[in-house]
């Protein structure tokens, strides 16, 4: 632009003009394009949920939630273990991922201080954010499949809803912990002066302060966080989530498959109505998704207004 | 600590439970502290389980078989990872040909063009993208973009191809390319901008010469970590792009990294058997990949915050 000028100085103050108007031109196009390159992601996410409603909804009746998969009739097919397992898969990586990844978030934010180890730890969260979700599932392969397999014999526990959800936790402590410590560290430290101002220990200023001013923040990354778990297909194949399974899970220690898997295995059949099938609990998982997320907003908002 | 040590000292009659609050400050604070370092032992134990896996896998096949040949079919006897690779680097191309152009105008519009509500709603919506499951995204590519490719533009396209899966993991990736650009967008200084409009710049030449070229460390960064994702993502080419382990064009069906750890991992592998070790020496070599790349994108990220 300065060579526009320049030139604009040595030329007649036509030739000036005509060349400002070209680049204010310019400037619509980019604008457009701009916009547009914005809203095509957008435009592809609509197409993308209109077609899976397109697909699914009409399949999805009172047996399609209450019914068992079957491998001979596709039209009978359910996801009623798909979804227990699913349930139970999200309570017990809760049950897991929440404390641990709170406590973590807390010993970092208050106690820890800048020694040479405590960098490596936050590096190290950060990293483990970026690692692959498959690459948990080899962890959990390695190590949660083959350790309890050996605790409980090798045809019970090795392939559990247990591993399941502890591979999960893992994957997904490190984003619980990232949106915890945010959280704690925006509260002002004269909260925390106050508190000590009164007598209170470290432990009563962050049980009795920080942690409820921080839950809103906190809950919400927890929510999306959990959210990312149910929707995981990778780990829990590699885990070993069974593809055809005709019972509810009972407890921990059964064996189990997921939405996420059941959709998988869906999709790989050759069958259309297999697709449909898909198209059909992608839309549950995708209803499941939505409602957890609405929670987690609907909790910041309320919080937000209170503090 | 100390802070705690000192208060305990002036304890006085009402705090009568004194040694015991003092014996809990330091339980929890251990416990805390356990929770902590239990990502370190993660990454332990990440780094333990695949290169025991691997070294024991490596005693029967050669590394430099691993390494350098060109023929995968490990039923067959042949381990080498690069048509594997391949399939990996393919389908991360096309991604990031969708990824990068989008993400950044995303970004630029976000930050230099949309208005300050307008923001407020388009930000969250491009998140929804990054928070779809990936396996909705394989159906989306399976079912719907290459039908649609192939009944418009490409006739002979394969039912499964390393094309749509590209594509759709490029829409997948524009929230991570976005976000990170626009941080780094974010942190270019105003001075900048208006050095640049006082000069007469029009907007676009503020965006593009000045704010994109300031913020160039910050979007290698983006571009490097939606290449990171691109390579660890695993469902989408699990279901669209085909289990074919070759060296060829966008149009065939490939086999990528992750892919094949899924194909293997469906089935019913006998621990230690020579195919359970090939799924973690493909791991190993996924996980050095996308290691090196999130480790060179944190690097650009330090740069430009060191800059402004």
């Amino acid at each position: 632009m300065e060579q526009g000028a320049r030139e604009g100085d040595s030329r007649s103050q036509t030739d000036f003009r005509t060349r400002v108007s070209a680049r204010h031109s310019l400037d619509h196009v980019f604008t457009a394009l701009v916009y547009a390159a914005t809203a095509v992601g957008l435009i592809i996410l609509a197409v993308l949920l209109a077609s899976v409603l397109r697909d699914g909804v009409p399949r999805i009746d009172w047996q399609f939630i209450t019914g068992y998969p079957s491998q001979v009739l596709p039209e009978t097919a359910g996801i009623y273990p798909a979804l227990l397992g699913s349930l139970w898969l999200l309570g017990l990586t809760a049950v897991i991922s929440v404390p641990l990844g709170i406590g973590a978030a807390v010993y970092l934010e208050e106690y820890a201080t800048d020694t040479w180890f405590n960098r490596v730890v936050e590096i190290n969260i950060s990293n483990l954010a970026g690692v692959p979700s498959i690459i948990y599932g080899l962890l959990g392969l390695g190590i949660f499949v083959n350790l309890l397999g050996f605790i409980t014999g090798p045809h019970s526990g090795g392939q559990s809803i247990l591993t399941g959800a502890l591979t999960l936790s893992l994957l997904i402590l490190p984003v619980i912990i990232i949106t915890t410590r945010e959280a704690l560290r925006a509260i002002s430290d004269s909260v925390r002066e106050g508190g000590y101002a009164l007598g209170a220990t470290r432990w009563e200023v962050i049980w009795g302060h920080l942690l409820p001013m921080a839950l809103p923040g906190a809950l919400t990354g927890t929510i999306l966080a959990l959210s990312r778990a149910i929707g995981e297909t990778a780990p829990l194949v590699v885990v070993g989530a069974l593809t055809y399974i005709n019972y509810a899970p009972t407890g921990p220690l059964s064996s189990y498959t997921a939405l996420p898997r059941q959709i998988y295995f869906w999709i790989e059949q050759a069958q259309d109505e297999y697709k449909v099938l898909a198209a059909a609990a992608i839309v549950v998982l995708m209803a499941v998704l939505l409602l957890a997320n609405s929670v987690a907003i609907i909790i910041r908002n309320r919080y937000q207004g209170r503090t | 600590m100390a802070v705690v040590t000192e208060r305990e000292g002036r304890s006085g009659a009402w705090r009568e439970g004194s040694w015991k609050r003092h014996l809990r400050e330091r339980i929890i604070k251990v416990v805390l502290m356990a929770c902590a370092y239990l990502s370190v032992l993660t990454t332990f134990g990440i780094v333990f389980v695949l290169i025991f896996e691997t070294v024991s896998f490596f005693r029967e096949v050669s590394i430099f078989e691993f390494l350098t040949t060109t023929e995968w079919s490990p039923t067959q006897g042949s381990f080498g990872i690069l048509p594997l690779v391949w399939g990996t680097v393919m389908v991360t191309i096309v991604a990031m040909t969708v990824a990068l152009p989008l993400g950044l105008l995303a970004a630029i519009c976000l930050s230099e063009y949309a208005s300050e509500r307008l923001r407020s709603w388009l930000k969250p919506a491009l998140e929804i993208l990054a928070g779809v499951p990936t396996i909705v995204y394989g159906y989306f590519a399976l079912t719907l973009v290459t039908p649609f490719l192939k009944d418009t533009i490409l006739p002979n396209l394969g039912s499964l191809n390393a094309l749509s899966a590209g594509l759709v993991m490029g829409v997948m990736i524009i929230p991570t390319v976005a976000s990170v650009s626009e941080d780094a967008i974010y942190a270019v200084p105003r001075s900048l901008r208006e050095g640049a409009f006082a000069l007469g710049a029009t907007k676009r030449e503020v965006a593009t010469k000045i704010v994109v070229p300031a913020a160039l460390s910050g979007i290698a960064a983006a571009v490097i970590l939606g290449i990171s994702r691109a390579v660890g993502e695993t469902m989408i080419v699990a279901v669209a792009m085909g289990a074919l382990a070759q060296i060829s064009g966008p149009l065939e069906p490939l086999q990528a990294m992750t892919a094949y750890i899924v194909q293997v991992a469906s089935g019913d592998t006998p621990r230690g058997s020579t195919l359970y070790g090939t799924i973690f020496a493909v791991g190993s070599t996924l996980f050095v990949m996308t290691l090196t790349l999130n480790i060179v994108s944190y690097w650009f990220v330090r740069r430009y915050r060191e800059n402004y």
